[in-house]
């Protein structure tokens, strides 16, 4: 970390979550760090079960605390969300930072209007009067390009497109000028035509208020579209951490390069086979000692199964946790 | 057409297959670890086999009248638990009742369950026009209370005990149905069944192999609990006269004969209902528990 | 053992599959407890030819869903008709049950398509079993299929949907698919639900079954990089309606219709030097309730004109065994963009 860059919005040291229940525990997240600068926008890119939802959502503490355990140190804008007391927390969602799901309508409760849940959300964490809440939802409502905004105030959630009520949730979450936008999967489950609208316009708001956003998704189509910098995941851990750019050009980590080469992109001719990696993903309940990833590389050797490799800089800010790049190199 | 799938190995060839255990022997599993659950199924086997066993069990004499030993309270010699109004032994009466209480309280949920499942399974199924005949006749049923309907059945119907199980499976029919209904109308809804359709079976096959082991379950258990219902339903129509006549002993019968003497003898009035309480919370907390081990990923 | 094959009637050049002017509505209540109609599938014609795999593509809404489930028959047109192999379905020539072995089906949702009570093995022993295999023959049958599809029999036939991870489930309703050898199937969504890595694997298996068990496939996606990779020939929809058909190179390159065309540049770029800069079109895609008049894309057509929300276009020929839903192909349509030439009006082919 350069000294000399401000403070950085998201701070996350060995952040490990595990999932008790009644017959296992779950792995799900074993030891990330993550530093997210002011205004930056990070994608986390990993499968189902990779952890990355679950360390999103550890970001706000979101995890119901009697079965689940986490360690390490988040901290954000300054402050150690670990030790937040429940008052804190929640007078911390919502202003400092907040989130936008793949499904909106969790999002909405279905019995209000839109407009009555910006409003709400507003008046708790702003402390704004009712009439000065409404001026404040109408406004995010229009900056998140949502035509007739006075109308779509009225309207309840199911009444709106999928699309639009994607917009109306970014608008919740931004009406209180948050400083860290946690984006869950948000345009996995919309069309091809407004998916590309809403990345758009998260990139548009990024710019235009200086928002800090951490993007998860398993599609790395939509991680170029909106990321600055990549953070690859697996099996509870990040394996591979770079610039955009850097990490398309030179992806390192075996999974990467295979995620990477398993897309069916424009360029492959028809009738040639796709690159796979064998095997599915691991099961977090039974984590191996070594890399996760171990079983289903091509490139593993014993070290693999023995232990899991340290983080490496393999060339500035691009980092790598595999044995193939050895930590003294 | 036929590719590589003609090389079918016979049967006579294959080879053992790892297996998984089965939903219900994962259900059987979780409940042998409940310990609420083996409590209070161990106190509903106790009272099956009271009901089956009690007339051999019995000490005193069930049904001996005497008019000197009327109303003896709890303890006294030859009467461990008292005598009733009649001065008969009321140990004897109670072991000896549970068979007639219990058979009235599971006889109905029973026959009202493979009726109102096949109703309701039917309705689920088929959807459209059938299903709304179906269920609008069964919501005019289940819009009475149960408790009256009992009654107003029962009264119509006659005193006795056939007419008394008679009427209780018609009031639970509708219930059971409802709920039949709406677990078949969700898995109706499931890719599973369409993947079974565009195979190109019956509906009668899809029900029978599909369907059915996906909702029986759930409606097992509504049944269970409405068990406890039924046994209290039947006590009071015994209670009112309509359903077992004495000198038959059943608990809901001694509960009304004996309310005369809830001054004097309160402890032993009150036995009756006691059985009836436990018997009925019993089967529910077993009904609770059931469902809490039934809710296996699915 | 050939119980089950059905023979090849018309040979190679007759199409395995004809779908005309197949229309399908559903009524529901509309805003204020009016009746609505849905138009989910409005009048829409297309061929799959022997062997090939035909691509549909468009947003939710488009109707490629019921398309699928009409095709299975697993819902009723209203109007039109299916003509497998020269045979018209649900006819004497045809009947339901003697077509239903011949196209079968793989949903999206990999876990709702398995009955959770079942073995892995009596799940794709079922189909089978129906037809009148006997037991063990059938069970005999599912292991074999296991090992096609690339699952160990021994590990796996006895196991239940809810033990399999979502890449092997989705094996598992391909081999239950495949259990009545059929010729035609209808893969609905099939991969959109599976991790990237785990999507590459069932593709490619895909393919191989195509190859050794000589299948044609009707490929539904959204994602239109699987849909290029898998497909022969590529079919557009928009409400309910085909807006362009054609094969899958020229679709990609020489695409004639204005909403493919935003269709393949809302793709992300992969090249975070040539990102996106504006979006291709604004707004959802209309309900298909009271769909718009003309054509139905001119709400969001950047080159929609008046003469585009008053006349409907037919599909047009753009280029070889490539046609085109609207105006601006068509000559002389109105659309000040129309190619002027001699040529006729001809709106269907």
């Amino acid at each position: 970390m350069n000294l000399h860059v401000p403070q950085p919005i998201v701070s996350v040291r060995d952040l490990s979550v595990h999932f008790h229940s009644a017959s296992k525990i779950i792995s799900a997240v074993n030891g990330v760090s993550l530093t997210v600068a002011r205004g930056e926008s990070v994608a986390l890119i990993g499968e189902s079960g990779s952890g990355k939802s679950v360390t999103l959502r550890s970001l706000m503490r979101l995890h119901p605390e009697k079965t689940t355990a986490i360690k390490g140190r988040i901290e954000i804008d300054g402050a150690d969300v670990m030790t937040m007391s429940s008052s804190t927390l929640s007078a911390f969602r919502g202003s400092v930072t907040s989130m936008i799901f793949q499904e909106p309508l969790l999002a909405f409760d279905p019995v209000y209007t839109v407009g009555e849940q910006i409003i709400e959300s507003v008046r708790r964490h702003c402390r704004l009067s009712r009439k000065d809440a409404r001026a404040v939802a109408l406004e995010a409502l229009r900056s998140v390009r949502i035509p007739s905004p006075e109308q779509r105030l009225e309207a309840y959630p199911h009444e709106m497109s999928g699309g639009m009520r994607q917009r109306a949730m970014i608008a919740l979450a931004l009406a209180c000028k948050p400083r860290l936008l946690l984006a869950d999967e948000p345009t996995t489950a919309l069309d091809a035509t407004v998916q590309i609208q809403i990345l758009l316009l998260l990139r548009e708001l990024q710019r235009e208020m200086g928002l800090s956003i951490i993007f998860v998704t398993h599609d790395i189509g939509a991680a170029v579209e909106i990321a600055d910098r990549v953070a690859v995941m697996y099996g509870g851990r990040i394996v591979e951490e770079a610039p955009l750019a850097t990490l398309l050009a030179n992806p390192c980590h075996p999974y990467t390069v295979a995620l990477l080469s398993s897309r069916p992109e424009g360029g492959l001719s028809k009738g040639s086979r796709l690159e796979t990696i064998p095997g599915s993903p691991p099961d977090l309940s039974r984590l191996p000692e070594g890399c996760a990833f171990a079983a289903r590389c091509k490139y593993a050797s014993e070290a693999c199964k023995k232990s899991f490799p340290g983080r490496v800089a393999v060339s500035p800010e691009h980092y790598v946790s595999c044995h193939r790049f050895p930590e003294s190199a | 057409m036929n590719m590589s799938l003609t090389n079918i190995p016979s049967p006579a060839q294959m080879v053992p297959i790892e297996t998984s255990p089965g939903y219900w022997t994962s259900v059987g599993r979780r409940l042998a670890r409940d310990k609420v659950a083996l409590l209070v199924g161990g106190i509903i086997l106790a009272l099956v086999l009271l009901a089956l066993l009690g007339q051999y069990l019995t000490l005193g004499d069930p049904y001996g009248t005497s008019m000197f030993k009327r109303l003896r309270p709890i303890g006294t010699e030859g009467f461990p638990l008292g005598s009733d109004e009649l001065g008969r032994d009321m140990l004897s009466r109670l072991m000896l009742g549970a068979r007639l209480s219990l058979f009235m309280g599971i006889t109905p949920v029973i026959l009202a369950f493979f009726i109102g499942s096949a109703v309701g399974i039917f309705a689920g199924y088929a959807g459209g026009l059938a299903n709304a005949l179906i269920m609008r006749t069964v919501d005019i049923f289940y819009a009475f209370p149960s408790v009256l309907l009992a009654i107003a059945l029962s009264g119509a119907l006659g005193a006795g005990i056939d007419n008394a199980l008679l009427s209780l499976t018609l009031v639970f029919v509708p219930q059971i149905a409802r709920v039949a209904e709406s677990v078949t109308t969700q898995v109706r809804s499931r890719d599973y069944i369409e993947a079974a359709r565009a195979s190109g079976a019956s509906a009668f096959t899809i029900i029978r192999t599909q369907v059915l082991g996906n909702v029986l379950g759930p409606i097992f258990v509504f049944a269970t609990g409405l068990i406890s219902v039924c046994m209290i339903l039947a006590s009071g129509l015994s209670f009112l006269g309509l359903g077992v006549r004495p000198p038959e002993p059943e608990w809901g019968l001694m509960l009304n004969t004996l309310r005369t003497a809830i001054y004097t003898q309160p402890w032993v009035a009150a036995l009756p209902g006691l059985m009836i309480f436990m018997t009925s919370i019993s089967f529910n907390i077993l009904a609770d528990r059931l469902r809490a081990a039934m809710a296996i990923r699915s | 053992m050939n119980a089950l094959v059905t023979p090849d009637l018309g040979g190679p050049a007759q199409p395995l599959l004809k779908v005309s002017s197949l229309v399908k509505h559903f009524p529901v209540k509309g805003p204020l407890g009016k009746k609505a109609v849905v138009r989910a599938v409005d009048n829409i014609s297309f061929t799959v030819q022997k062997g090939e795999t035909l691509g549909v593509v468009g947003e939710s809404g488009c109707g490629k869903s019921t398309t699928a489930r009409v095709l299975m028959q697993l819902i009723t047109q209203d109007r039109g008709e299916l003509i497998f192999d020269a045979a018209e379905v649900n006819s004497h020539q045809l009947p339901l049950r003697d077509f239903r072995r011949q196209v079968q089906m793989v949903f999206q949702d990999s876990y709702s398509s398995l009955n959770p009570r079942l073995t892995i093995e009596q799940s794709i022993a079922f189909g089978p079993r129906v037809h009148g295999l006997s037991p063990a023959v059938a069970l005999a049958r599912a292991r074999e299929l296991l090992a096609k599809v690339g699952l160990e029999p021994v590990r796996f036939a006895g196991r239940y949907p809810h033990e399999l991870s979502g890449g092997q489930r989705q094996r598992v309703n391909i081999a239950r698919a495949l259990a009545l050898e059929p010729r035609l199937v209808v893969l609905d969504e099939a991969v959109s639900a599976l991790d990237k890595s785990v999507e590459a694997q069932v593709l490619n298996l895909l393919l191989d079954l195509k190859k050794s068990l000589d299948l044609t496939y009707v490929f539904i996606s959204h994602d239109l990089h699987v849909v290029r990779y898998m497909s022969d020939r590529i079919l557009v929809m928009y409400l309910g309606e085909v807006v362009e058909i054609g094969p899958a190179e020229a679709l990609f390159t020489r695409a004639a219709h204005p909403y493919t065309r935003a269709l393949l540049s809302s793709m992300p770029s992969m090249d975070p030097a040539q990102r996106t800069l504006a979006s291709p079109l604004t707004g959802d895609p209309p309900s298909p309730i009271d769909p718009p008049s003309g054509c139905r894309f001119h709400t969001r057509c950047p080159h929609a004109e008046a003469a585009c929300r008053i006349s409907k276009p037919l599909l047009f020929p753009t280029g070889e065994h490539h046609e085109a839903a609207c105006l601006m192909s068509i000559p002389s349509s109105g659309h000040s963009r129309s190619p002027r030439g001699d040529q006729s009006m001809r709106h269907t082919p």
